[in-house]
């Protein structure tokens, strides 16, 4: 199979992330309950992913790495532990619906009122519109820092910048860049960065998590155990303890640990590159297949990440043709982002993502180019 | 039963905490290990550091660590 669905997840990982993990099912404990050789493994296990975490991503204080399921968990619990009565929030149009369906239910309770960066037909945001939305109560502004979509990157520096004039928070949502694309969340000027842990970062499903920066403080979306001050009616002030309630993925932070060092050897700058190669390789291959549609801005640095549609082609149709005929696997339908499909005006049909990674080849490129080629011909 | 030892007691807000001062200690030859808190200390975290009294003096050398105590126990 040519897996081309890397916006997904990732299928295909380091060899070390699986070893990782099996190792720590056969010998970790729970971290923070207690002493022995198992549990002090664990324990130490979860501390060097953090440490490797907060390396890649540009944040020194790995003990304010937070870990949590996956990127959804990570959003709810900075957009609800963050958000006051009466705040008000900018999102965007790129914004998957992890962070659109937590800021949603917000909005419907009355707590929170909340306005969108819009995006124009070709997908780019219109920053010069954020003055705009500016209201007195102002507390966040959240940005996706690529499209699912279409691969485009935000503008961290004109978002941050933004945000820095008008005493705003700034929340960056990396689940299609963390690993894949250069992050330094100081540098950027971010105050909280949620990730996940098994695309870009080449983890096991089940791993995610979020950086506060220090001057943040969250409300814990869950409340229970931790190993620490047992006799506390409220959660440990002390972070991570503060939002980590619940035994940890111990197996799957070991994984994600093994993938993040493999990363760090690598250099995210080189997987970038690769990968950017491969997208550069498939656009200028599909100009020339008639029929085809691309959607997004191709001008300048990108994440992995192409939707198109081919004429005459049903997505959910031409991805199984994909699938059956070619043994190609890339995803249609919305994906999880409807404003951004409303913006490029596809909401009614959907499209067919292409998305790559580490392990993607030229040859892969090539191949799924040929079959677009064959499937554009009138039968 | 084995003799109680005299022990100096290290006790840490969080086991992040707690790990960091282990490596610390580790890298620098800092005689002690990581124990389950004595049930007698009201510790924040679950891990504390028990080391020889003796050493006390190297205690200086990780004085910028996050620490929430340090008792003598006799363990």
């Amino acid at each position: 199979m040519i897996y081309l669905n890397n916006a997904a997840t990732t299928l295909q990982k380091p060899p070390c992330v699986a070893q990782a993990v099996l190792e720590a099912m056969n010998s970790l404990g729970n971290c923070a309950r207690g002493a022995h050789t198992g549990e002090l493994s664990a324990a130490r296990t979860v501390f060097q992913t953090r440490e490797a975490l907060a390396r890649l991503l540009g944040f020194s204080h790995p003990e304010r790495v937070v870990f949590t399921a996956n990127a959804t968990q990570a959003l709810n619990t900075a957009l609800l532990g963050l958000l006051r009565p009466g705040d008000h929030v900018i999102a965007t149009d790129w914004d998957h619906n992890s962070v659109l369906r937590p800021l949603y239910r917000l909005e419907k309770e009355g707590d929170v009122a909340l306005d969108f960066l819009p995006a124009d037909r070709q997908g780019r945001l219109l920053y010069q519109k954020l003055e705009g939305l500016l209201r007195p109560n102002t507390r966040l502004l959240v940005g996706t820092h690529a499209s699912n979509l279409t691969g485009n990157l935000l503008d961290l520096e004109r978002m941050a910048a933004f945000a820095r004039a008008h005493g705003l928070l700034f929340l960056l949502d990396t689940a299609q860049t963390a690993g894949s694309t250069p992050v330094h969340m100081e540098k950027m000027g971010v105050d909280v960065l949620c990730f996940t842990g098994h695309k870009g970062l080449m983890g096991p499903q089940g791993t995610g998590g979020l950086c506060i920066s220090p001057s943040v403080d969250l409300r814990p979306l869950l409340t229970g155990g931790t190993g620490v001050r047992s006799f506390e009616r409220g959660q440990p002030e002390e972070y991570p303890d503060h939002l980590e309630a619940g035994t940890l993925n111990g197996h799957g932070l070991a994984g994600l640990g093994a993938a993040v060092e493999f990363i760090l050897k690598t250099g995210v700058e080189a997987i970038h590159a690769h990968e950017l190669e491969l997208t550069t390789q498939f656009v200028r291959g599909l100009q020339e297949i008639p029929g085809v549609t691309v959607y997004g801005d191709f001008s300048g640095d990108r994440a992995a990440v192409v939707a198109l549609n081919l004429e005459g082609w049903d997505p959910a149709a031409a991805t199984d043709t994909l699938s059956r005929d070619y043994d190609i696997a890339v995803r249609p339908g919305i994906h999880c982002a409807p404003r951004m499909h409303q913006a490029l005006g596809t909401q009614d049909l959907g499209c067919v993502r292409f998305s790559f990674g580490w392990y993607t080849t030229r040859e892969d490129i090539h191949t799924a180019l040929a079959a677009l080629k064959e499937m554009s011909q009138p039968s | 039963m084995r003799a109680k030892m005299s022990k100096l007691v290290v006790t840490f807000p969080t086991t992040t905490a707690a790990l960091r001062w282990e490596r610390r200690c580790q890298t620098l030859n800092i005689p002690g290990r990581l124990i389950p808190v004595p049930v007698t200390i009201t510790a924040d975290c679950g891990l504390a550091w028990a080391m020889p009294p003796e050493a006390r003096n190297r205690l200086e050398e990780v004085a910028e660590l996050e620490r929430s105590a340090c008792l003598a126990m006799e363990l």
